[in-house]
């Protein structure tokens, strides 16, 4: 049980993913968690306003179940499966956050950006609700997400999916080094 | 029935990246700062088994579950859109900390303020569909 409350290292999560991709492969579908953004728009009947959301979305259906399991797999593991051990993080990422004003805790999320006080306040709600628009116009841009492109793209060799992770790396490196300690005092 | 296969898959997927902490804002912070490891041997571990296990489905014709063979489709199209659509989305999951599927954990997991991410997810994704004829590709 310790082995299973305990955080699991790298080398339990990767191959655990990669069956997972597997495993999706091999019942006729594909490991891309993002399409589940576009087929949420197409059955609240966004086709009435672009032909990008006139598919049919019942064979996605299956991909919906895949992330409500997984949004049960995160409740089954705060409730059945937590330790109080919190996240270990590098003792150089400490030092940074605190200079731009985090604190390192053992949440998931930090206060400083997630906080109910910090989603009341106007600025707050939008960096949630524009750094949410920008991963999900990103990735369907991208034509996919890190599941998709990082994992499924990557592991068929597809130069596309390079092109598109690295593009992943950019952003993120500009918004974590320059645009982060910014967009935190506001 | 047969959708009972992929809420198994969706549920042992949500307690893998719980437990591995590839849903924590920190991690993906970190990564960033190239401070720890971890994240580069969960996708890397994950990328090389996965490379392994399509040569294998393509060497051995492994047929799927319905018995018909295993295609990957290939992404085509130009460069523009990976790079363009990389970086939007880039810059979106270092502010987050979170990608599409760790949203929907985190929700799960009992982080309510993480519905604003996905509504606004939801409307980048709509916006996309509106523009998208006027974007490079």
């Amino acid at each position: 049980m310790e082995i299973l409350l305990d955080p699991w290292p790298w080398y339990i999560a990767g191959p655990l993913i990669a069956l997972n991709m597997f495993l999706l492969i091999y019942f006729g579908e594909t490991f891309g968690v993002s399409s589940n953004l576009r087929t949420i728009c197409a059955m609240s009947g966004a086709k009435k306003y672009s032909e990008f959301f006139d598919f049919n979305w019942r064979n996605q259906i299956w991909n919906v179940v895949f992330i409500v399991g997984a949004g049960i797999g995160g409740y089954v593991s705060s409730t059945y499966l937590s330790s109080d051990v919190g996240v270990h993080l590098s003792m150089a990422s400490i030092n940074s956050l605190k200079d731009i004003g985090i604190a390192s805790s053992s949440a998931f999320l930090p206060e400083e950006i997630f906080s109910f006080d910090r989603l009341c306040s106007f600025s707050g709600f939008m960096t949630l609700l524009f750094g949410g628009v920008l991963v999900g116009f990103g990735a369907r841009y991208a034509g996919g997400c890190t599941s998709g492109h990082a994992i499924t793209g990557l592991s068929s060799m597809q130069l596309p999916s390079l092109i598109a992770v690295i593009g992943f790396f950019v952003g993120g490196l500009v918004m974590t080094h320059f645009l982060l300690p910014f967009i935190i005092q506001l | 029935m047969k959708m009972i296969k992929f809420l198994a898959l969706g549920i042992v997927f949500g307690i893998t990246l719980s437990k591995a902490e590839i849903i924590s804002w920190y991690r993906i912070y970190e990564m960033f700062h190239f401070d720890s490891f971890h994240m580069y041997g969960v996708i890397g571990s994950a990328v090389g088994l996965g490379l392994l296990s399509i040569q294998v489905i393509k060497h051995l014709k492994i047929k799927n579950l319905y018995g018909s063979e295993i295609f990957i489709s290939d992404k085509t199209g130009g460069y523009q859109r990976y790079l363009f659509g990389g970086i939007l989305f880039g810059l979106g999951w270092a502010l987050v900390g979170a990608c599409p599927g760790p949203m929907f954990i985190l929700l799960g997991y009992g982080y309510l303020s993480i519905l604003i991410v996905i509504l606004g997810a939801i409307v980048g994704t709509f916006l996309y569909g509106i523009v998208r004829q006027r974007l490079p590709h």
